[in-house]
């Protein structure tokens, strides 16, 4: 298998960059970068202009692309300010540009029949799922959403993301919007009311752990776009690793930018933050 | 098009130009071959390649801090047998010209892993990594005892024998890194890489605990830079004659020619490449340029330039 096979490095300018909420929606001209995106995958930029002190790139998952516009390809960031150097991209004015190395990682899988799909994300995790559900519903696919986030302003659906689904659920930690409590609280009832076959998630690592629970009592299929810290986004610094089961049971340290960041639910092993789990090929004596 | 001479030499071993990866920056050289080729650099330094496969520590692993970055992977590895029959026959395949990394627990290890490294098409040199800080035991980094790193360096050397030139990677977390540089010359190194990542903490104030799963992490990045041309100065001086492949912050053509004119004859690029798929690519442009406007003709000349006129 090639690695980054479609990655490209690129400068690319903003065309567009507004605050939505708590968030920013930033959309880049990219050329042909955007043919090459699937749902799931993401960007790494590089933050900070030339002799920054962040050395390293920031990962966003992509929200969505478009092949041609005013701009040709376009690719579009939902991105929460709040680290050194998203506050850095999120503040920098109309053509301005910026290092972009993408489409990287893996993508959501889309079945090959028409399925009953529920759609899970947490905070800004909701930028990629929208562009996941018009391809589903392509594909002739039902799909429910479900977004949750500490309060109503953290939420991320936009008018045109409410249309591409055929219900949207929301929950909020302090009941500022939709259903008071975490979205896991609501999905045992969508799951029996809408028949869900599979489900699609992304968002802080406690969600999805807590989402597989769910799934697993449910034996239903959950693909999750995982969120570890990263250094390079390329395979190449190995810090992002995530403990994955593989066909043949081995547990393997997996690179959430190469092996991920989607991935089978049922294939991580969860909580598994400080510790090496038993059974990890490579594991040290204790 | 000039006539610059770009090529460099550690020891019997000729490279076409004097850029190349670092050893546990570069992944195993599938990753960046999509940026650029391969071929187009000195050499690819693989990550350190251990006998068997290992998980390396558990995560958080990275932390960003001013200028650099802290990491905490712990050699994670496939082990040599698979590294052998996946990694290099790609390298190979691509034409890029091999550095084999090493590291072992035991003195032992270190025989094991070269005896498994000869008659290897490509292959052109072997790094003895004794210096990575992040094991278990600090009592495993070699590169702080002048005992431990004589016997590593003698064994790697007899299994070896003139074959292939043996660089010894260094810890600059020393006193006297000169010292040390004496003892794994006269074991036999042709060479050395200078210098791995310094030992740090991150603790994280909302937790209050330290940030990384294994608590320290070696610290790398322009933030290091004046302690690795400090360190290749200082080696350089006592041991003009031994090769030293340099590193530590290297980002773009400048930092490298700083190395260069301490006493390096090889760049290695290391945390760049995680900025900046394609830094060794820039890098090795940048320097042949700024080499030509400062009137050197071949790159060799400019190595050590910084000690021009010193006594003895």
């Amino acid at each position: 298998m090639k690695i980054n096979r479609r990655a490209q490095q690129r400068s690319v300018e903003i065309v567009s960059n507004k605050k939505i909420g708590a968030y920013h929606h930033m959309i880049f001209a990219v050329g042909d970068m955007a043919l090459h995106a699937l749902p799931g995958n993401f960007v790494a930029i590089s933050v900070g202009g030339p002799g920054s002190a962040m050395v390293l790139r920031r990962a966003f998952a992509i929200y969505r692309t478009h092949d041609r516009g005013n701009y040709g390809g376009t690719l579009e960031l939902v991105v929460a300010p709040h680290g050194q150097g998203s506050k850095w991209l999120t503040g920098l004015p109309m053509h301005a540009t910026v290092d972009m190395v993408g489409p990287l990682g893996t993508n959501f899988g889309i079945p090959t029949e028409p399925v009953n799909a529920l759609l899970v994300g947490g905070g800004y995790g909701s930028a990629p799922l929208f562009g996941l559900a018009e391809l589903l519903k392509e594909n002739g696919c039902r799909v429910d959403m479900v977004l949750g986030a500490s309060s109503a302003g953290k939420i991320y659906a936009p008018l045109e993301g409410k249309r591409a689904v055929n219900s949207m659920t929301v929950t909020t930690d302090d009941g500022s919007a939709g259903t008071k409590g975490r979205v896991v609280t609501v999905l045992p009832d969508l799951i029996e009311r809408y028949n869900v076959e599979i489900i699609y998630s992304c968002g802080p690592m406690a969600m999805l752990s807590a989402v597989q629970d769910i799934a697993k009592q449910s034996g239903i299929m959950h693909q999750c776009a995982v969120e570890e810290s990263m250094a390079c986004g390329i395979g190449v610094c190995m810090t992002c690793v995530v403990p994955l089961r593989d066909e043949t049971g081995a547990i393997k340290m997996s690179r959430s930018c190469i092996d991920g960041p989607v991935m089978d639910g049922a294939s991580v092993i969860w909580n598994s933050n400080g510790v090496i789990p038993a059974g990890t090929i490579g594991a040290p004596n204790v | 098009m000039s006539n610059f001479d770009f090529s460099t030499s550690f020891s019997n071993s000729h490279f076409p130009n004097p850029i190349f990866t670092a050893s546990g920056c570069a992944g195993s050289g599938k990753e960046l071959a999509q940026f650029f080729s391969l071929a187009e650099i000195g050499a690819v330094v693989t990550k350190s390649i251990m006998l068997k496969a290992r998980s390396g520590r558990a995560t958080p692993r990275m932390a960003e801090t001013p200028s650099g970055m802290l990491n905490s992977i712990g050699l994670q590895g496939p082990g040599v047998d698979q590294f052998l029959a996946e990694d290099i026959p790609f390298l190979q395949k691509a034409g890029a010209r091999i550095v084999v990394s090493i590291a072992g627990e035991t003195v032992d290890d270190y025989g094991s892993l070269a005896r498994r490294l000869r008659g290897i098409a490509g292959v052109c040199a072997v790094e003895v990594n004794i210096s990575c800080p992040n094991v278990e035991n600090r009592g495993q980094v070699f590169a702080c005892d002048l005992i431990a790193s004589r016997a590593v360096v003698e064994v790697v050397r007899r299994t070896l024998g003139g074959e292939l030139p043996i660089i010894v990677k260094l810890s600059p977390d020393v006193t006297d890194i000169v010292a040390i540089a004496s003892e794994v010359i006269s074991a036999g190194a042709d060479g050395l890489a200078l210098i791995n990542t310094l030992l740090g903490m991150v603790i994280d104030i909302d937790s209050m605990r330290p940030k990384l799963g294994g608590k320290t992490g070696g610290l790398s990045g322009p933030a290091i830079r004046p302690v690795a041309v400090r360190a290749i100065y200082q080696v350089h001086q006592a041991f003009p004659k031994t090769p030293i492949l340099g590193m530590g912050g290297v980002s773009n053509g400048r930092d490298a020619l700083e190395l260069v004119l301490a006493g390096a004859s090889g760049i290695s690029i290391g945390t760049a490449t995680f900025g900046n798929p394609t830094a060794v690519i820039n890098v090795k442009e940048d320097l042949e340029k700024l080499l030509i406007e400062r009137g050197f003709s071949t790159f060799k000349e400019a190595i050590g330039f910084a000690h021009r006129g010193e006594n003895g």
